[in-house]
């Protein structure tokens, strides 16, 4: 069972799709921000995956353990963790003074009054 | 202290300014500290890019030895190109300070704080020589990018930073997938120990995958055409400073992560083999010089003709990095500066009328012409750089990227150059027909002259325009310098 054997990279990849496809597909924004969230998960558990080496133990120095598992892919990956609240937070900030301003958070309402006021915009002048 | 202890502290200096920028109260001490940071900033830049030229300067981070350290490796290629971003910020803070008053009235600590940010990102992406900090640094620049468009007056505003967090997140999510993959492989993260591993790898597929990772991720933060969306809204309802700041640097950053990935990383004998990344390249340049051109012309913003103009401006950069020869090289990294020059120019005139008039819709510009005429001749002469005429700037990036298409064999490509040329006049005819042949309308508002502090800083920038068209030792010298860097696979050969 070969492909067993990759089953966090399989993990990685159903993420992956499920985080994208909400991406595009959603027009809630905070459902956006979520979808980009799993998004990025799977590509931490990427990381995570390749930091593990079978037979390798915790990256403690001590006697008797020879392999160790490779700490760096956990470090690298805090960091990208750090990015990701981050980048959670800015777009929640920005779905709640969206809301504020146009009184909803879904694309398409948004859109239509978008639409309305170029109309109006562009009226007077012509 | 030696340049190469200096050279850290021009990403350094805004880092540590912005932290003291966001407790500062008022509107003159936030301003001050943040112009002090970016003209200290740009010194040390042209300090750096003096000794880059004779060979890379490499600085250790705590003294921790590359490969295993972060190493800042500053060749030719990305000094010249912190150089631009930092004396950009330098020269448009003075402009800044009238503008952002108007714009953004209150709370001016966090927000140059901000500016701070994503400038010291920007920096930091351009020296480091570690791939992952390349992420970390994107991440910082966008995040505090997001922010600053978020400040425009429109409630627009805040749709177009959304639709770039989201755009821009993805992207950089792309590249960290591609490093990933690139470190599963080689185990280093250091942009020469990847260099030199990659070649035994080149025949599989995860590098391979990594490579595509590593262009479509920074595809979309260059606004390279079907992945541009996010460009237009984000130029033109960000406050007028922060859109003359992203339009001069933020795109060429991003364009320079492209050109280290694909030269330095990946030889260019490898990813333009491997992928057909020159035909895609090519393609997608012709197709942003055509679409962005054309649809440019139909604005009735002029903030976003200016943005669709970027987007096709990318494409001559892009267009140029297509060749992959010598000469195509120097001519994407002259019009990354020289579109710098330009758009900067044309962004300020625009910022400085947005202020004057309130407006930068095409009625408003009706007979602006005899009431802001120092303004507007500033926009026209900007405008004859990007249409690219001799004397100026523009004409000289256009002519290496004509020579530089004509040497590979590519000689249609010059009719298209011009075509595109020819629609950049177009779309720059419009507005100067608009201020001096049209009658201003009878119910709109008495405007006077912008006052010098916003003039000079314009005319500045126009003078240069036409010094780095006269006088081009200083551009075509580093950017042949930095192409030459590039092509030469690990920046300035070994060690």
């Amino acid at each position: 069972m070969e492909w067993l054997g990759h089953f966090n990279y399989w993990i990685v990849v159903v993420l992956m799709m499920i985080g994208f496809y909400g991406v595009i597909a959603r027009g809630n924004m905070v459902k956006k921000i979520l979808a980009l969230n799993v998004f990025q998960t799977s590509v931490f558990i990427l990381f995570i995956s390749a930091g593990k080496i079978i037979g390798g133990s915790t990256p403690i120095l001590r006697e008797g353990v020879s392999a160790y598992s490779n700490p760096l892919p956990h470090v690298l990956i805090l960091t990208a963790i750090v990015v990701g609240v981050a980048t959670v937070a800015v777009g929640l900030a920005l779905a709640i003074r969206i809301r504020e301003a146009y009184g909803s958070i879904e694309d398409d309402r948004i859109a239509a009054q978008e639409a309305d006021e170029e109309n109006r915009q562009s009226e007077p002048s012509r | 202290m030696t340049v190469v202890e200096l050279s850290p502290f021009s990403m350094l200096v805004p880092l540590i300014a912005s932290a003291v920028c966001a407790l500062l109260p008022g509107r003159l001490w936030p301003w001050l500290l943040t112009f002090a940071a970016a003209a200290a900033s740009a010194v040390i830049a042209a300090i750096t890019l003096a000794a880059a030229m004779d060979g890379p300067l490499s600085y250790a981070f705590g003294n921790w030895e590359p490969p295993i350290g972060i190493e800042y490796r500053i060749d030719a290629a990305n000094a010249f190109v912190a150089l631009l971003v930092s004396a950009v910020a330098a020269v448009i803070l003075p402009w800044a300070k009238t503008s952002v008053d108007q714009e953004v009235p209150e709370r001016q600590g966090p927000f140059y704080a901000l500016f701070l940010l994503a400038f010291a990102g920007l920096m930091g992406i351009t020296l480091t020589g570690d791939a992952f900090n390349v992420f970390v640094f994107l991440e910082i620049s966008s995040l505090a990018t997001y922010a600053l468009i978020a400040h425009g007056q429109d409630r627009r505003a805040l749709l177009a930073a959304f639709r770039y967090l989201i755009m821009g997140t993805v992207g950089a999510t792309f590249l960290l997938i591609g490093i990933g993959f690139l470190y599963m492989m080689t185990g280093t993260l250091n942009m020469v120990d990847l260099a030199q591993r990659l070649p035994e790898l080149r025949d599989t597929a995860t590098v391979e995958v990594a490579l595509a990772f590593i262009v479509v991720g920074m595809g979309l933060k260059l606004a390279l055409l079907p992945l541009h969306l996010w460009l237009p809204n984000a130029y033109t309802y960000a406050p007028s400073f922060i859109s003359v700041f992203l339009a001069a640097t933020a795109t060429k950053v991003a364009l320079y992560v492209l050109l280290r990935f694909t030269f330095t990383v990946f030889a260019p004998d490898y990813s333009f083999v491997a992928l057909p990344l020159a035909v895609v390249l090519m393609a997608l340049a012709i197709a942003g010089m055509v679409v962005g051109s054309w649809v440019a012309i139909y604005q009735a913003n002029i903030k976003r003709m200016l943005a669709y103009s970027s987007v096709a401006q990318v494409g001559y950069m892009v267009l140029g990095v297509s060749l992959v020869s010598v000469t195509g090289l120097t001519a994407a990294l002259l019009h990354m500066f020289n579109h710098a020059l330009m758009k900067a120019a044309l962004f300020m005139a625009l910022g400085t009328i947005a202020y004057q008039v309130g407006s930068v819709r095409i009625e408003a510009f009706r007979g602006l012409g005899k009431r802001m005429p120092w303004t507007l001749t500033a926009f026209a002469l900007a405008g004859v750089s990007l249409i690219g005429l001799p004397p100026t700037a523009g004409f000289i990036s256009k002519w290496y990227l004509i020579s530089a298409a004509v040497e590979s064999g590519h000689a249609w490509l010059v009719a298209l150059i011009v075509i595109t040329s020819m629609m950049a006049l177009i779309y720059i005819w419009r507005v100067l027909e608009a201020a001096w042949f049209r009658q201003p309308a009878e119910d709109a508002p008495a405007v006077t002259e912008a006052p010098l502090r916003l003039l000079i800083p314009v005319w500045v920038l126009v003078a240069a325009n036409f010094y780095f068209g006269i006088d081009t030792r200083l551009n075509v010298g580093a950017a042949t310098a930095a192409a030459e860097a590039l092509m030469g696979g690990i920046p300035g050969g070994a060690p």
